[in-house]
C-alpha cells in the first residue's frame, strides 16, 4: 500500500480537504464516503449504468472511473450542487411528476445527464435524447416516463423564454 | 507525491524518466476499471489531464494530414472539422461506449490498452497512421501497423508515452462499421475500417486477430482489378477475401465462426457506400 495522500477537489463551488486516502480511490467513493455527497449512486463501478454522472469542467462523466487524486484543479459539480438551497430543479421536478421514479436509484444520474443534454441542446429529437441517455440504465421504468419528464423540461422552458 | 499531474508535456516526459513504475492515466475508463476490480494496484500516477499540448488537435491540408493529441477525447472526434476531416474516425469515436465514457476516454488510452477490440485502431491502421512516442530521448515515430504487436501489447517502452498520432485523410470514401450485441455501450465483435484513396482500397479488421489486421490479399486483387465500377459479385468476392484473412477465435463474446461471416459482409458494405458516393 503506497503512502496516504492529501489534496484539495472543487466540489459544487467549494473547497473540499481530502485527508489519508488512498491514491487508487474512485471520486464516486470520495464523495460518498469522505465529503458526506451521497447523491450519486454506485452500482457497476465499471462505467456502464450511469447512476454515477457527474460533471467535471462542464463534462458529464462517470464518477466511478475518474481517480480522485487526479481531479485536483478541476471543477467537480454532483447532483446536491444543482439548486444548492435544497429546492429541486425543473428536471428533478418533471421526473417527479411524469412519474419517472420508481426504485430512484438511476435518477441522480439521469438527471444529471438530462441537465447536461439540455444545456448543450435546449431542443433535441427522440434520437438525440435516447443518444444522450444512453450510458445510464434504469431497471424499473422502461424509460417511457423518463423521456415523458425530459419532453415536460423542453416544453416548459420553450413557454418561458417566449 | 504519488499522483503527479503535469501540465506541460516537458515536465510529463521528465517523470516518468524520474518514476520508471509510474503508470500513465488519462481518462481512466480502462485505467480506473482495473483498479476498481483490483486488477490494477498503482503506486506512481501521471495524470496526464492537464497536459495542453496533449489536447491539441489540428488540420494539415498541405500535407492532408491530421494530427489528434493524445488527451483528445471521443466527443471532439465524434462531430464538426475533425468528423468531417476524418469521418471513419467519427463514426468509430460515435461507437465507443456512451456520451460519459466518450466525454473521458482519448485516443492515447485507446494506444495504450491495444486491444483489438479498440474501436481507433482500425482506422489508425486503414490510414496508414504514425503514433507518436514522447520521452526525455526525444520524439520516436511508429507507424501503427507497428505499434500494435499483440493483443494488449504495443512497442512503447516504459519511459515513453503516446503524444498524439498523425492520420492521412484519404482523397476518397472512409468509413467504419461495427457488430456489437445491440447499440449502445458495446464492445465490438467484429469491425471494419475501409478506405479510397488515390484510387486504392485499404481495410483494416478489429477483433478477428490478436492486432488489427490489414488485408493484403484481398486490397491487392481489388486494386489490380481496377475497377471502374463496382458490381455486386465484385463487391461479394471482396468481402470473400477479407473473411478468408482474418484470424477470429472463440470467446465469450461470439465465435470465430459468426466474426469471419461479419467481416466480410462489413466488407462489401462498405466497399458498396464508398462507390455509391
Ligand atoms: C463502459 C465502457 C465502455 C467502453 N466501450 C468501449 C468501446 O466501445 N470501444 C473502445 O474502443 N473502448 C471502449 N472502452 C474502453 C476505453 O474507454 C477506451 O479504451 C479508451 O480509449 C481508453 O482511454 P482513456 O483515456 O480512458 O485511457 P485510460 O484508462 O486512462 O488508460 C488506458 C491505458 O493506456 C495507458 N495510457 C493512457 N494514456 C497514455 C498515453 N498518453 N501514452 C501511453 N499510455 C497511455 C494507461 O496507462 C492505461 O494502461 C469502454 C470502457 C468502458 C468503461
Ligand atoms: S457506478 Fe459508475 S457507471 Fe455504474
Ligand atoms: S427507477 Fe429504479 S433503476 Fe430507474
Amino acid at each position: 500500500m503506497s503512502e496516504s495522500e492529501n489534496y484539495a477537489l472543487a466540489v459544487n463551488g467549494e473547497v473540499r480537504e481530502v485527508k489519508d486516502a488512498w491514491l487508487g480511490e474512485s471520486l464516486l467513493y470520495v464523495l460518498r464516503e469522505r465529503l458526506g455527497l451521497p447523491g450519486s449512486k454506485g452500482a457497476c463501478e465499471q462505467g456502464e449504468c450511469g447512476s454515477c454522472t457527474v460533471f467535471m469542467n462542464g463534462n458529464a462523466v462517470c464518477s466511478c472511473l475518474v481517480m480522485a487524486a487526479s481531479a485536483v484543479g478541476s471543477e467537480i459539480a454532483t447532483v446536491e450542487g444543482l439548486n444548492p438551497d435544497g429546492t429541486l430543479t425543473d428536471v428533478q421536478e418533471a421526473f417527479v411528476s411524469e412519474g419517472a421514479v420508481q426504485c430512484g436509484f438511476c435518477t441522480p444520474g439521469l438527471v444529471m445527464a438530462v441537465h447536461h443534454l439540455l444545456e448543450e441542446n435546449p431542443d433535441p429529437s427522440e434520437h438525440a435524447v435516447k443518444e444522450a441517455l444512453s450510458g445510464n440504465i434504469c431497471r424499473c421504468t422502461g424509460y417511457g416516463r423518463i423521456f415523458a419528464a425530459v419532453d415536460a423540461v423542453v416544453s416548459v422552458r420553450k413557454e418561458m423564454s417566449r | 507525491m504519488p499522483v503527479q499531474l503535469p501540465i506541460s508535456l516537458s515536465s510529463a516526459i521528465e517523470m516518468l524518466a524520474n518514476t520508471p513504475n509510474a503508470q500513465l492515466l488519462s481518462g481512466g475508463t480502462d485505467f480506473m476499471v482495473e483498479v476498481n476490480f483490483n486488477h490494477r494496484h498503482p503506486e506512481h500516477v501521471i495524470g496526464l489531464r492537464n497536459v495542453k499540448e496533449l489536447q491539441q488537435w489540428s488540420i494539415n491540408s498541405e500535407t492532408s494530414t491530421v494530427y489528434i493529441g493524445a488527451s483528445v477525447p471521443y466527443s471532439t472526434m465524434e462531430t464538426g472539422e475533425l468528423a468531417a476531416a476524418l469521418p471513419a474516425l467519427a463514426q468509430a469515436a460515435r461507437t465507443v461506449g456512451s456520451p460519459q465514457i466518450r466525454a473521458a476516454g482519448t485516443l492515447g488510452g485507446n494506444l495504450g490498452t491495444c486491444s483489438p477490440a479498440g474501436d481507433s485502431l482500425p482506422v489508425l491502421s486503414a490510414l496508414d497512421a504514425t503514433v507518436h512516442l514522447a520521452s526525455v530521448d526525444g520524439e520516436r515515430n511508429v507507424p501503427f501497423n507497428e505499434f500494435m504487436v499483440g493483443p494488449k501489447r504495443n512497442s512503447r517502452l516504459p519511459h515513453e508515452l503516446v503524444s498524439g498520432v498523425t492520420i492521412p485523410m484519404s482523397t476518397g470514401f472512409q468509413g467504419y462499421a461495427k457488430v456489437g450485441v445491440r447499440n449502445a455501450m458495446v464492445i465490438s465483435v467484429a469491425s471494419v475500417c475501409l478506405a479510397l484513396h488515390n484510387d486504392a482500397v485499404s481495410v483494416a479488421l478489429g477483433s478477428v486477430g490478436p492486432t488489427i489486421l490489414r488485408c493484403p490479399e484481398a486490397e491487392q486483387w481489388f486494386n489490380d482489378l481496377g475497377a471502374q465500377q463496382l458490381t455486386d459479385s465484385i463487391a461479394t468476392e471482396f468481402g470473400a477475401r477479407v473473411s478468408a484473412e482474418s484470424r477470429p477465435i472463440d470467446d465469450h463474446r461470439s465465435t470465430a465462426e459468426y466474426r469471419r461471416h461479419a467481416v466480410g459482409v462489413l466488407a462489401t458494405r462498405l466497399l458498396q457506400r464508398g462507390y455509391a458516393q
